[in-house]
């Protein structure tokens, strides 16, 4: 094997990995802020993935083009489920809130099933085999834009944490819980939101995934936990984390499914994840505890 | 000895006495009353009371949230079914090269985690990326056949083998339920000793366990490797009841999964609360299939969405789960201590 062949499957995680990225970027939100442990996030992920695929095979439209109904689909959904489910836990201890997430995880996993069947759905656009040509390395042109909107949503998404009242005031809530109430500010309003952008993101994840992969119900747990290796690699509540961890994790795949056997893949994103708990707990870019 | 009786039965209830009497009485003599399917789900509810009372010591007793219990029951399995095929030896040997293997598993995971401050939900993950991790490792180890798949040779036997665990559904009931009064009688006198209150301590307060002087990073250290290795059992049973193992089946999170429902329904940290969650949840579960069944409806996943609903509805209404309510009802609860 040549150095183009590796050259090209890097090439080709790094793409996949950043939309890992922004899959990963919603459940670093939701736990920055909620301090909840979103363990449903792969599942809310075929949920989105899901309604991709429907979409697509029912009315022929285009994930590219779905990405933002979906998004704001899963961001309705995501506000729901924090303001009606989730909110009362919050003060709850740690291990009930997670069972919750779980309960909810394998509710959505086999509803899922029973709607849809074991079989895996696919997304077969008129672009998905095209290909661009840069140099030696070939770029496939469906990860391509996948990539290339998880970067846009990636943007967006720091632009609103950065620049607008609202995202200064969840910002605010991460920060100090008891200080933002004291301001007068709305923690469960806000919370709902966060958890709803959170869902937003991995709607959006999940809906340009479909141009890269086939969907299973069985997918979400998978999802989930690549999701938590993915934060925690690169450092929980760090938004810059979640996409460089995504990419981390995105190029070891890649390169461990090429090298070794595409089945044990994931062997070695909890080898990483292993590595980071050992030698760097806060994650690549994560700020030491306190 | 006697200390040992003392601890048992210090603080118990005539009344509970007598309750924990019959109920021992009746199971007993299930195997006369009921039928094959009976007995089948009497194994699988006893199999999961004994995992459940298994994960209760980590996390109902010293506060470690393990996900990840699924690693300890398949390598329980997959060392002695290999030994069992390979060399023909026993599994009550085997289960003897089990448990060090599983309690040291227990000890690797435990220590990166203890020793690195990796607390609460990262040590969650970390025990989830360790069985997956084992999981697809074993799916490529060639030497346990990988993902094809271990089987134990099934013979019809004329008598029970008890030593080689080869025998009918009746002696794998009966093996399954001392393994479970075992395992409550381990559990109530962990809880009564020096370690156990250590234990309570540091679930309640990690940081004051510290300042009182408790070696905490110890005292959790035991917790997993005691959990870990009481769970190898299980696998042994597994591996000699069902006959096949896969590592995708063995090692998969929905197995780690069910082991910790049956607890958190009963009641987690209580010493009846698995035994009794097991006896529900499987009990509720076998009803909705058969229900299901009779209307003629075969829905792959219908069990597990009501696994879900009861486990929302339990964390929602019950987050104590349903023992330390039923108690009180049936005037067993021990007092606060």
């Amino acid at each position: 094997m040549g150095v183009d062949v590796y050259l090209n499957v890097a090439v080709a995680g790094v793409l996949t990995g950043l939309v890992y990225g922004l899959m990963a970027l919603g459940l670093s939100v939701i736990f920055g802020v909620v301090r909840v442990v979103n363990f449903a996030h792969g599942e809310m992920m075929s949920i989105a993935m899901y309604i991709a695929v429907v979409l697509f095979s029912s009315f022929h439209l285009d994930p590219l083009v779905m990405l933002v109904p979906i998004a704001a689909v899963m961001f309705v959904f995501g506000y729901a489920l924090q303001a009606g489910l989730i909110n009362p836990f919050i003060t709850r201890p740690e291990h009930s809130q997670f069972l919750l997430v779980v309960a909810l995880a394998i509710i959505i996993v086999n509803a899922l099933l029973i709607i849809f069947g074991p079989d895996a759905r696919t997304v077969q656009t008129s672009y998905a085999y095209d290909s661009f040509e840069l140099g030696p390395v070939i770029v496939d042109a469906s990860k391509a834009y996948a990539a290339a909107a998880a970067i846009v949503v990636t943007a967006a998404l720091f632009a609103f944490f950065r620049f607008t009242l609202i995202g200064k005031a969840i910002r605010a809530c991460a920060d100090n819980y008891t200080g933002a109430l004291v301001v007068g500010l709305n923690v469960n309003r806000l919370y709902a939101l966060t958890f709803a952008l959170g869902a937003a993101c991995v709607g959006a994840a999940g809906t340009m995934m479909t141009l890269i992969t086939d969907v299973t119900p069985a997918l979400g747990p998978g999802y989930t936990l690549l999701a938590f290796v993915i934060v925690i690699t690169g450092g929980l509540g760090s938004m810059p984390g979640a996409l460089i961890g995504g990419v981390l994790i995105g190029l070891t795949e890649a390169l461990a499914g090429l090298l070794f056997t595409p089945s044990a893949k994931s062997m070695f994103a909890f080898g990483i994840l292993v590595l980071v708990l050992l030698f760097r707990p806060q994650g690549i870019l994560g700020r030491k505890p306190t | 000895m006697d200390t040992i009786v003392a601890r048992l039965t210090d603080g118990l209830s005539r009344r509970a006495f007598a309750l924990l009497a019959a109920l021992l009485a009746v199971l007993l003599a299930a195997p006369w009353v009921a039928n094959d399917y009976l007995l089948t789900v009497l194994i699988v509810i006893l199999y999961l009371a004994y995992t459940g009372q298994a994960w209760n010591i980590m996390m109902g007793f010293a506060g470690q949230l393990s996900l990840g219990h699924a690693i300890y029951a398949g390598l329980g399995a997959y060392i002695p079914a290999f030994l069992f095929t390979r060399y023909g030896i026993g599994p009550w040997v085997g289960f003897l090269a089990a448990i060090p293997i599983a309690a040291l598993c227990g000890a690797v995971i435990g220590f990166l985690a203890f020793r690195f401050g990796v607390a609460g939900v990262y040590f969650a993950i970390l025990t989830i990326a360790f069985a997956e991790f084992a999981r697809i490792g074993f799916d490529h180890l060639t030497i346990v056949n990988a993902s094809a798949g271990l089987f134990l040779p099934v013979a019809q036997l004329a008598h029970n083998d008890l030593w080689r665990l080869r025998g009918s559904p009746a002696m794998f009931y009966y093996v399954i339920l001392a393994a479970t009064v075992i395992a409550l009688i381990l559990s109530r006198l962990l809880l009564r000793s020096r370690m156990g209150y250590f234990w309570l301590a540091i679930r309640e307060d990690e940081q004051a366990a510290r300042a009182a002087g408790v070696d905490t990073f110890r005292y959790k250290m035991y917790a997993v490797m005691i959990s870990a290795a009481v769970t190898s059992f299980a696998g042994v049973f597994y591996a000699f009841f069902y006959n096949n193992l896969f590592p995708e089946q063995v090692f998969n999170i929905s197995r780690s999964i069910e082991m910790i429902l049956g607890p958190i329904i009963g009641g987690i940290g209580t010493l009846f609360g698995p035994i009794l969650g097991a006896f529900v949840l499987t009990g509720l579960a076998e009803s909705v299939t058969s229900a299901l069944a009779a209307f003629g409806i075969d829905l792959p996943g219908a069990k597990q969405i009501f696994y879900g609903i009861c486990l929302l509805l339990v964390v929602v209404a019950l987050p104590e789960g349903i023992w330390p309510w039923l108690a009180r009802r049936l005037g067993v609860a021990e007092r606060k201590r």
